[in-house]
């Protein structure tokens, strides 16, 4: 508890404060604020259209044109990025803070060949030549795992396995030893068994390069397996945080305690059914006033009608934004 | 043999067909370009030296020191020699207005593809401006601005050419663009021209180097259109063009003056379109 602590106090790689996202005058993202520690894993999850992808693109300024940052700060390390001019952005990204898509394939370059596109961040922020760049690719594209590397960089994406391709995005990504990377959804492309090997690999560079990895996902078996630090969002707000043992043992808001059960368990009834949650995340527009789970909350009251604010649960940092953390047990 | 629609067996059929339409425009164009670069290494004679007593000679007969293989046109000038020599002029402004269309016009349509907003808005209007002429009209009234001669024929045709390169390089830029990849290349701090040169002009070099072949063909057609009406290359240069133009008037008495650069011109942008085809059938990835 004391180094957690002694972490804790010094001033986190990524510090997201009041983010405000707008699409067309609507609130996408609403008043979220996170924060990335160094060399830990904050595991951002949710349901489709959440706004975690959304959250997670602005970081380094990659939203789509129609999103724009209404509100906030976002600050890598002291510097705020939410209102760095373009041309100082470019510095930073890839360099300072590097980001992996969903789609390996499809990030890759069909016509370039893979070691090239190692290289390609080396060459831009670093000016390496030729020769030194396709050095570190290759120690690169090693440290990545991929077998028989100086054959593997000369040939083409089509010429490797999907899982093949996201080890190859993470080198290109990691290559400038970066503070940050942000993974959003890296392995919902991947089957299970690369899958599980993507994590491990991304968590053993996380110790070698040491760098701090926000982790967008779905997936609550990716952040059981991945994740130092979690944040559960939903309709666009965070609802619920904090270290990720702690919120898998005791959740304080009913969404996450209602999202964790959905898991199947090994050790459960297997007669018995899938638990789901009731109805479907509404649209942008039609979000309830207050807290944004009122219409699918169990625990709903009069009282959900107005915003709850993000209050912390104990001293280790969990805090939920819930009127009714007290009456969790009620939920079957 | 229409590929993309044939089913497999089909295609395995047609497949020694295929390789008889792939080799054989790409073996005549082998041997137009040969002739023009080797010109006055094969051309039994000068191509301007005239012979005024052995006007208008059948093919293969002779006159004085002449041995006239295709004939003589109306001055007397060895026929053969001039379709050697012709075929540097129609080779020369093909390419070399293929190319500098191409460049200026894929240059544009991948800035209005990758950067939107006004540049796309400026340079796809004009190209509907351009597109909205009749080709050879505009080539005409610029012709008749710039004047005459071999340069002025190139740049002319760049200059009517370039929309249909600028609208395909845009169509294309517009599809590649969103993908992952180029986003990515982007955010990581590449500048356009290194996004635009690495990431997407090798992404849709396919279909400019299609529509290149077919507008190669056109013009070859262009050119001799052009010399046709008097505005392409003057006279004396030897220009397939000029010399069907010029043999016309004599169809009915000497037909072998117009008849063989026809036939070089009609052989020459079958293989091309040919050619084109091919291309264009590799590069659709539904006939894969």
């Amino acid at each position: 508890m004391m180094t957690e602590t002694a972490q804790r106090d010094e001033t986190p790689v990524l510090a997201i404060k009041d983010l405000r996202i707008q699409i067309g005058g609507l609130d996408v993202v609403d008043g979220v604020s996170l924060r990335a520690d160094r060399g830990r894993i904050l595991a951002v999850v949710g349901e489709s259209g959440c706004g975690k992808s959304l959250t997670a693109l602005s970081i380094l300024r990659l939203l789509p044109k129609a999103a724009r940052i209404a509100e906030g700060r976002i600050e890598l390390e002291g510097t705020d990025l939410a209102h760095l001019p373009e041309k100082d952005l470019e510095d930073i990204r890839g360099n300072q803070a590097s980001i992996i898509f969903q789609e390996p394939i499809a990030s890759l370059n069909p016509l370039m060949r893979v070691g090239a596109q190692v290289e390609e961040a080396l060459r831009l922020h670093r000016g390496l030549s030729h020769a030194e760049a396709q050095r570190e690719a290759l120690a690169m594209l090693v440290s990545v795992g991929i077998p028989d590397p100086q054959r593997r960089a000369r040939q083409y994406p089509f010429e490797l396995s999907g899982g093949m391709c996201q080890r190859v995005m993470i080198a290109a990504a990691l290559i400038c030893r970066p503070r940050l990377l942000i993974a959003d959804e890296p392995t919902t492309a991947l089957d299970v068994t690369i899958q599980a090997q993507i994590l491990d690999l991304m968590k053993r560079l996380r110790d070698e390069v040491g760098t701090s990895i926000i982790i967008i996902t779905h997936d609550m078996g990716v952040v059981a397996e991945m994740a130092d630090d979690v944040a559960v969002m939903y309709g666009g707000r965070v609802v619920e945080r904090g270290p990720v043992d702690t919120i898998f043992a005791a959740p304080a808001h009913p969404y996450t305690h209602l999202l964790l059960a959905t898991v199947p368990r090994l050790d459960g009834h297997r007669k018995s059914a899938l638990r789901t949650i009731e109805g479907i995340v509404p649209g942008v527009d039609q979000w309830p006033k207050g807290c944004r789970f009122r219409s699918r909350c169990p625990l709903a009251t009069d009282v959900c009608a107005r915003r709850p604010s993000l209050d912390p649960v104990d001293a280790t940092g969990h805090a939920a934004a819930c009127w009714h953390k007290d009456r969790l047990r009620e939920i079957a | 043999m229409t590929s993309a629609t044939a089913s497999a067996p089909l295609r395995q059929v047609g497949k020694p067909r295929r390789s008889i339409t792939r080799w054989v425009p790409i073996i005549l164009i082998a041997f137009f370009v040969l002739a023009a670069v080797f010109a006055p290494l094969l051309a039994p004679y000068d191509p301007n030296s005239q012979n005024l007593l052995g006007r208008m000679r059948p093919p293969g007969t002779m006159s004085r020191s002449f041995h006239y293989l295709l004939g003589s046109d109306e001055l007397g000038r060895d026929l053969l020699t001039r379709l050697i020599y012709g075929a540097r002029v129609s080779l020369f402004v093909a390419i070399a207005s293929v190319i500098l269309s191409g460049v200026v016009g894929v240059l544009l349509g991948m800035l209005a593809g990758y950067l939107r907003g006004w540049v796309e808005l400026i340079v796809m209007r004009l190209v509907d401006v351009f597109l909205s002429i009749p080709a050879i009209l505009l080539a005409i009234i610029t012709v008749a601005v710039l004047g005459t001669g071999l340069v002025n024929v190139i740049v002319v045709l760049a200059l009517t050419r370039w929309p249909r390169y600028a609208r395909i390089a845009y169509g294309q830029t517009l599809s590649v663009a969103n993908m992952p990849y180029v986003r990515l290349a982007a955010f990581m701090g590449a500048s356009t021209p290194r996004v635009l040169l690495r990431h997407i002009l090798p992404n849709i070099i396919g279909a400019v180097t299609v529509v290149a072949t077919l507008e190669f063909g056109l013009m070859v057609l262009f050119e001799a259109g052009l010399s046709f009406l008097g505005l392409g290359v003057q006279p004396p240069t030897a220009s397939w063009g000029a010399m069907l133009s010029s043999g016309r008037n004599y169809l009915a008495t000497a037909w072998w003056i117009a008849t063989f650069p026809g036939l070089c011109l009609f052989l020459l942008i079958l293989a091309v379109n040919l050619i084109g085809d091919d291309l264009r059938d590799r590069f659709d990835p539904r006939s894969q």
